[in-house]
């Protein structure tokens, strides 16, 4: 029973992180039905900026509460600047093209952004310590432990998810972002900027790459340059278990995947070592009955 | 700013190192020396040195050099191979196969080249082997210790030589499992174990040889898990383990998954040490996570813990090499020992031409070498090539750091 109870909470601390990528995934495609395969690489970086400030820029000794706001500022700029410029300069040139182009385009950009990083940042080709900049204990309720930075984990996530839904349904831009998710050529001619509306979609998903980067780099305490990719994996397949698209959808499907990751790697067949396949298994069976995911709608074919 | 400034200060230092050393090894090698009273009619014979010089791993790389260095020179003082002065080639293959490989062909194509001492790592030695194994050059390694490159893939059910010309100095990764399990079970009296690995095949193998120890000392394997290499999270895997209640937790992991392990198995209250070997006997091990008390089991000794290696680390120090000699250049001073011996023989009853049949010689020479009074204690070759001498050492995490616990042979049961 104790077993079970943490493995509940292990599944949501890591449900917490993937969801914020897999908010940003599904905004994008949600927008351009582009699937940002360098979203992952957006989250990376922001690591990447936020130990970089820790380590060249600011003093030694700071109370935690003091280098926290300080590092997600970091993580979240750099991680707005390279989405800015990914935006900028690889996708829109192509926004005519077959959607095939862009896609290759995405995965072209996560190769390149994972591998400057691993050739200039320094000591990037090991596995880098990241500061300890939240209180470093544990929770412990029973036998039930959990470390503190995976209690903010799953408190912020989710705030996040919620202020992103508030601001997309409530708010001027997030009603033109919806527009264009419905109809860009109709959206256009009623007077919406959609370069504009586009870029501001790539900055939203980017500041909670970043956010989501620190709470990461905190909670597990190292950063690599294959964090990105692994975790957006994860991500892309959370929204799509979600409903691609949908904001509350990529975070239950986050939620989902933490919870499978880890409660099969102690229960089902194979243990840990399978525990990536349970996960597909799932995303396999939810398509198979529910093309559109949990919380997706049906796309209807143009005319 | 104590990081930053740190970081550039040792840029400079290191490229100080390069300036510095490129010009002193240059003078060195060049200059006759001490030979001045030794007969070197017959013309020079070249020991090779293939190691990482530059990039992360130049302290080993340098640290065998200069190892390579000293016994060359200590060889001339005492005209160890008559008629001939000897000379070092040292290549840095920066721990890349292709780089260590072309330094090898060069090496083999010139006929004055008598043998090599090389490579550090396993990887570069695999791209090494079949460039010279035809033309018969002796090679021997101060720190290969992938056991498959003396006795094949399939080392631990149907080992078989794989190149006459190959040796090493050092004992291989299938050792260090069985004697890890001895120290948790004999000196920490660990009764509960578990496993994790990542699935490659050096971490598989040494889990394997680790559980085989570890009943035989009578001691339960509680679980056995595999994480994925990319994975990060290993929170749900440590909870299982957990609830198996071990003693201690054996990783056939690097430190890039080890120390992450170790720091998550903290967070989740699992106060049980992690032991390892070599993979993770490395500072950022316990940067990335490590705590006081985790263990790794590593091949070696610190030589100057060991009766024999005294001698060594003052001729070392009297030289005054701008570089210590690291954690192989005891190793490399006992192969290029073994080299020089070797070609005095050889060279006694004909002079060296660089022949197929002479370096063959020079292998039957290297191949019944033996002697126990090495830097390390005893240097000798089995019929595989593997060293005779099976030195291991535990080091624990203490204050910070890893501090060496015991030294010892390994002693096959």
């Amino acid at each position: 029973m104790a077993t079970l109870a943490q493995q509940i909470v292990n599944g949501l601390v890591l449900g917490a992180l993937i969801g914020l990528i897999a908010l940003g995934y599904t905004m994008v495609y949600g927008i351009i039905k582009l699937i940002n395969f360098a979203h992952g690489e957006v989250f990376m970086v922001g690591a990447f900026g936020a130990h970089f400030t820790s380590a060249y820029l600011l003093p030694d000794a700071m109370p935690w509460y003091a280098a926290l706001p300080v590092l997600c500022v970091a993580a979240v700029a750099v991680s707005v600047t390279v989405a800015v410029l990914m935006e900028r300069l690889a996708y829109r040139p192509l926004r005519d093209a077959h959607s095939l182009a862009p896609l290759i385009t995405a995965l072209g950009v996560s190769i390149l952004l994972q591998e400057v990083v691993r050739v200039f940042y320094p000591g990037a080709t090991a596995p880098l310590p990241f500061p300890r900049v939240f209180v470093d204990s544990q929770l412990t309720a029973g036998s039930l432990i959990v470390q503190w930075t995976g209690v903010l984990a799953v408190a912020v996530s989710p705030l996040l998810a919620a202020a992103l839904h508030w601001y997309v349904e409530r708010s001027r831009l997030g009603r033109a972002m919806r527009a264009v998710a419905e109809d860009p050529d109709t959206a256009r001619l009623m007077g919406i900027d959609l370069n504009r509306v586009i870029l501001a979609t790539f900055v939203l998903g980017a500041v909670l790459a970043g956010l989501g980067a620190v709470l990461y780099g905190i909670h597990y305490g190292q950063i690599d340059t294959t964090m990105g990719f692994q975790n957006g994996i994860f991500a892309f397949t959370a929204a799509v278990l979600g409903g691609i698209g949908s904001i509350r959808g990529a975070m239950l499907g986050a939620f989902c995947i933490g919870m499978v990751k880890s409660l099969a790697g102690q229960y089902a067949w194979g243990g840990a070592q399978y525990d990536y396949v349970w996960v597909f298994v799932l995303l396999i069976l939810v398509l198979m009955f529910r093309p559109q995911g949990f919380l997706g709608r049906l796309e209807r074919v143009r005319a | 700013m104590r990081t930053k400034s740190g970081a550039a200060l040792s840029g400079l230092l290191a490229i100080g190192v390069v300036l510095g050393t490129g010009a002193c090894g240059a003078s060195k090698t060049e200059s006759p020396g001490a030979a001045g009273s030794c007969d070197t009619s017959k013309g020079t014979l070249v020991v090779g040195v293939i190691a990482p010089m530059s990039g992360k791993l130049s302290a080993i790389g340098l640290g065998i050099r200069n190892s390579v260095q000293l016994a060359v020179e200590q060889a001339n003082e005492k005209c160890a191979v008559k008629g001939y002065q000897l000379k070092m080639d040292a290549q840095d293959d920066e721990a890349n196969p292709d780089k260590g490989a072309a330094a090898a062909q060069r090496f083999a194509d010139d006929a004055n080249v008598v043998g090599i001492v090389g490579s550090y790592n396993s990887g570069v030695a695999r791209a090494i082997q079949p460039k010279i194994a035809s033309t018969k050059l002796v090679q021997i390694s101060p720190g290969n210790t992938d056991p498959a490159l003396t006795r094949g893939a399939e080392y631990a059910t149907a080992p078989k030589r794989q190149h006459e010309n190959y040796f090493r100095v050092v004992g291989t990764d299938d050792l260090q499992g069985p004697y890890n399990a001895r120290f948790l079970v004999q000196d920490e009296g660990k009764k509960r174990i578990a496993i994790i690995t990542d699935g490659k095949a050096v971490a598989e193998n040494m889990a394997t040889e680790f559980t085989k120890e570890i009943e035989k000392l009578g001691a339960t394997i509680v679980g056995r898990e595999k994480v994925n290499e990319n994975d990060s999270d290993f929170s749900s895997v440590l909870t299982k383990i957990k609830s198996l209640k071990p003693d201690a937790i054996f990783t056939g992991c690097d430190y890039s998954i080890s120390g992450p392990l170790a720091k998550q198995a903290k967070d989740l209250g699992l106060n049980v040490p992690v032991s390892g070997n070599d993979g993770i006997f490395d500072p950022q091990f316990i940067a990335l996570g490590g705590r006081e008390g985790d263990i790794a089991a590593s091949v070696g000794a610190p030589i100057d813990k060991l009766p024999t290696g005294s001698a060594f680390v003052e001729a070392y120090k009297k030289k005054n090499f701008p570089e210590g000699y690291g954690g192989f250049g005891s190793f490399a001073f006992d192969a290029a020992n073994v080299i020089i011996s070797s070609i005095g023989k050889v060279t006694a009853s004909a002079a060296w031409t660089g022949a197929p049949e002479q370096r063959t010689a020079l292998v039957k020479e290297v191949q019944a070498y033996s002697t126990d009074q090495g830097a390390n204690g005893v240097v000798g070759f089995d019929e595989y090539g593997d060293s005779k001498n099976k030195l291991f050492t535990v080091y624990k995490v203490t204050s910070g750091a890893w501090k060496d616990v015991k030294s010892g042979q390994f002693e096959a049961k």
